[in-house]
């Protein structure tokens, strides 16, 4: 059987894949690897689709041992990772033989790197998806040390590659669209842009919970809306939570802009205290 | 109807009742370029398909009655919840005058939220509706059927929960590795039945 048990998780591990949008009218959340282009580059690296299913792994510490040959690739910011404590490159196909225990270090900056492995993490799909969905409870379970990962059929790597580690940035200036509800907000447009705001220690895959600057809003509650990724949710404290994967479907609180979809995978690299502004867009 | 521009591939329609949002929703169903399209209380959010939603839209009678759904579900229900007194105390009737009305009417999915499955039934008859508990619980049994303003539901799993709960069923309201996963989706006919 082509395998991988789990030596040891780090602060968290969990099976992603692209994730399962299209359901949200049925108040399931798109779920799906924060840092998308990460993942889709190390199953490429591996031979896989880009959506075959890795895993997202929160600050490193993750070692494994291979029940049998494969090909594994770990991409996202900068890291160590070795093979039998012998260092080898992120970023590049490894090819691990039976027996061979993997390790991945923390990255030194950044949150997340993902791991690929040939053949891709073969858990059973939920709603066309193996991504952990963390709100909903959808998927398999955070992955547990002395668990076994059951591999799927290899394709063919494509062969080595030089790839770029993810570059993360002191300060993140994160462009927005205004709106929705951009009208519950006294001068949109000039709040966000001379707000400063850190990392909130309390962000998951949910959302990045922001500190700083309160945005000033209107008092009250909408009636609940559809919520898409990226969309920066204000409470009545104003302190803007941006929405990522886990997103719920529907929420209450207005929304005073929306983060372009390509911007997200920084701001899920974002270590709590990282700097940010809003550049909102005309 | 008001369109709300909602990052760069996405819109929010604004309507002023829920059987507009019925009309929007029904309008831009099947639109194949749609990749999202999330009805709610007062709003539809569509996401892809942008241009032809914007067509689709421009034509629109809200006041029309949209051909309804032709799938019907049944959700039978045992009529013993922890509300169930104070939800006939509040409308000044019996339970199971409760019970008579809650199972005598025909909703409809306006939308689903909250959690996976949650659907959102209108067509609450009117003395049912009635506010939220003013101390929610933090633990709502699965398959609980409660009421809350002018809505019905039933909850697909455990969860907090606000609403008045005057039953419980059985059937599985959500499953993940089911086709569909969920019992109901916004559109259906739904009608309780008293569980036998």
């Amino acid at each position: 059987m082509r395998q991988l048990t789990v030596l040891a998780t780090g602060p968290q591990a969990l099976v992603q894949d692209l994730g399962r949008p299209g359901n949200a009218h049925l108040g399931v959340p798109p779920s799906g690897a924060l840092d998308a282009p990460s993942l889709k580059l190390a199953n490429r690296l591996v031979g896989n689709p880009e959506n075959a299913a890795g895993l997202e792994l929160l600050l490193g510490g993750f070692h494994a041992r291979a029940h049998e040959s494969c090909t594994i690739a770990v991409t996202g910011p900068s890291v160590d990772v070795r093979v039998n404590e012998r260092l080898v490159d992120s970023h590049s196909p490894v090819h691990l033989r039976a027996d061979d225990v993997l390790a991945i270090g923390a990255p030194q900056t950044g949150l997340r790197s993902y791991l690929a492995v040939s053949g891709g993490i073969d858990v059973p799909a939920e709603l066309g998806s193996r991504s952990t969905d963390l709100l909903s409870g959808i998927g398999p379970a955070q992955i547990q040390k002395d668990q076994v990962l059951p591999l799927g059929t290899p394709g063919i790597p494509i062969g080595e590659d030089v790839v770029p580690p993810v570059q993360i940035p002191h300060e993140l200036v994160i462009p927005i669209t205004l709106g929705p509800r951009d009208d519950w907000f006294d001068d949109p447009a000039k709040q966000l842009d001379g707000g400063r705001w850190t990392v909130s220690d309390r962000s998951n895959r949910v959302g990045a919970r922001l500190d700083g600057t309160k945005l000033d809003r209107i008092v009250g509650e909408l009636p609940s809306e559809g919520m898409v990724t990226g969309a920066v949710q204000v409470p009545p404290n104003g302190l803007p939570v941006i929405f990522l994967n886990d997103h719920p479907t529907t929420g209450g609180y207005p929304v005073i802009g929306v983060v372009p979809g390509g911007y997200l995978p920084h701001i899920a690299q974002a270590r709590p205290g990282t700097k940010m502004r809003f550049r909102p867009l005309g | 109807m008001l369109l709300r521009r909602c990052g760069t591939d996405a819109l929010l329609v604004e309507v002023d009742s829920i059987h507009e949002v019925a009309a929007v929703r029904a309008a831009l169903a099947g639109i194949p370029e749609i990749d999202e399209l999330v009805p709610a209380a007062r709003t539809v959010l569509v996401v892809g398909g942008l241009t032809e939603a914007r067509r689709a839209l421009e034509n629109i009678d809200l006041t029309a009655e949209h051909p309804s759904s032709t799938r019907e579900v049944v959700i039978p229900t045992h009529y013993d919840g922890p509300d169930l007194q104070l939800v006939a105390d509040t409308a000044r009737i019996t339970p199971e005058r409760v019970i008579e009305l809650h199972t005598g009417a025909t909703y409809e999915v306006a939308f689903c939220g909250f959690a996976p499955g949650f659907g959102y039934l209108t067509g609450l008859p009117e003395e049912l509706q009635q506010p939220r508990l003013d101390e929610p619980r933090t633990k709502v049994p699965a398959g609980s059927v409660g009421i809350a303003g002018e809505f019905t539901a039933a909850y697909p799993r455990a969860t907090p929960g606000g609403w008045r709960l005057i039953g419980r069923t059985e059937i599985t309201l959500f499953d993940p590795r089911a086709d569909p996963p969920t019992l109901l989706a916004p559109g259906d006919t739904v009608r309780f039945e008293v569980a036998g």
